[in-house]
């Protein structure tokens, strides 16, 4: 498929250094200077670039990706939950507090098929450690919300099929 | 490529690289110098270490994290109800479109899960719709409507 020919960055600098460091950044001790060289920018600016595209979140962050298995979490489960429209808001603010959730979303049902509207990712050293979590956070919907949670579920991640992050076509 | 699905044997300066730079990296002139002086490494054994972790798959990448959101582009999670006797040859189709980002294999009746990365909202549709083609399964799309927290940090 033909990708989209759409201005990605704010201008056509911003977009090259998208495409230079989205495969990663080099492993050599001055590795803006390298990036700087490859796009005939001076190494200044690429760096300036970078903190304003940080300041400007267009980069969430800069650093390492783990493999989550790699690192011990072999239970990765997308909990999903059926919450009430009117407190799925409030509901979801107060998952996306606790320690054991790394993202946490708001998604539209796909009726009849798939009831949820809250997303929210756990990570356990074992599936046990998961559901635990996952049952931590219904005790919590359930006090806090009584009349507002319906149903939740446990997606368990079984393979990572595939984990590249973003790449912007050329 | 075939990612590590078993915990790997890291030694303690790993864990504390991996757990010391999932953001913040520097940018400046010498930005291993400068993280490895915190983590009381030499710049040379940082950067070995990075390489070597990237290598066996304990890191995927290590980089800037891109929010193609801010950039006019878009995310967006996406499922599959794949038959079993085809998820493979399903999976590869999938893997094949760059605008692919991740893809999991999940225990449900929907058990392809996959993240659309795309220069613009629009692309977000067509490429659902050509996965759609493709594999001659419907892709069921689950835009974000609100972000409550993002924090996709985890302690090695």
């Amino acid at each position: 498929m033909k990708p989209v020919a759409m201005p990605l960055a704010s201008d056509a600098d911003d977009r090259a250094l998208v495409l230079a460091t989205q495969g990663g950044l080099p492993l050599t001790p001055q590795p803006y200077h390298a990036i700087a060289a490859e796009l005939g920018l001076a190494p200044v600016e690429v760096m300036q670039r970078l903190r304003s595209m940080l300041a400007r979140g267009m980069i969430r962050r800069i650093g390492v990706v783990p493999n989550h298995y790699s690192i011990g979490y072999t239970a990765n489960g997308m909990s999903v939950w059926d919450i009430d429209d009117d407190a799925a808001d409030a509901v979801g603010e107060l998952i996306g507090t606790l320690p054991a959730v790394t993202h946490c979303y708001r998604r539209p049902r796909q009726l009849p098929l798939w009831r949820y509207n809250l997303f929210a990712m756990v990570h356990g050293r074992c599936r046990e450690e998961a559901v635990d979590q996952v049952a931590a956070i219904a005790a919590l919907i359930e006090s806090e919300f009584p009349a507002s949670y319906r149903a939740h579920e446990i997606l368990f991640s079984t393979r990572i099929l595939k984990k590249t992050g973003l790449r912007i076509a050329g | 490529m075939t990612e590590a699905h078993t915990p790997a044997a890291l030694d303690a300066t790993e864990r504390a690289i991996i757990n010391a730079l999932q953001g913040d990296f520097p940018i400046c002139d010498r930005p291993y110098a400068q993280a490895a002086a915190t983590l009381g490494l030499s710049e040379e054994e940082l950067l070995e270490r990075l390489g070597d972790l990237l290598l066996r798959g304990v890191l995927t990448r290590f980089g800037p994290m891109f929010q193609i959101e801010r950039m006019g582009g878009a995310f967006c999670l996406a499922a599959l109800a794949v038959p079993e006797a085809r998820f493979n040859a399903i999976a590869a189709q999938v893997n094949a479109f760059p605008q692919v980002a991740h893809n999991y294999r999940r225990e449900h009746a929907l058990n392809m899960w996959f993240v659309l990365a795309t220069e613009s909202a629009d692309a977000i549709a067509d490429t659902a719709r050509a996965i759609e083609m493709a594999s001659g399964l419907p892709v069921f799309l689950f835009p974000k409507e609100r972000e409550y927290f993002v924090e996709m940090k985890l302690r090695a």
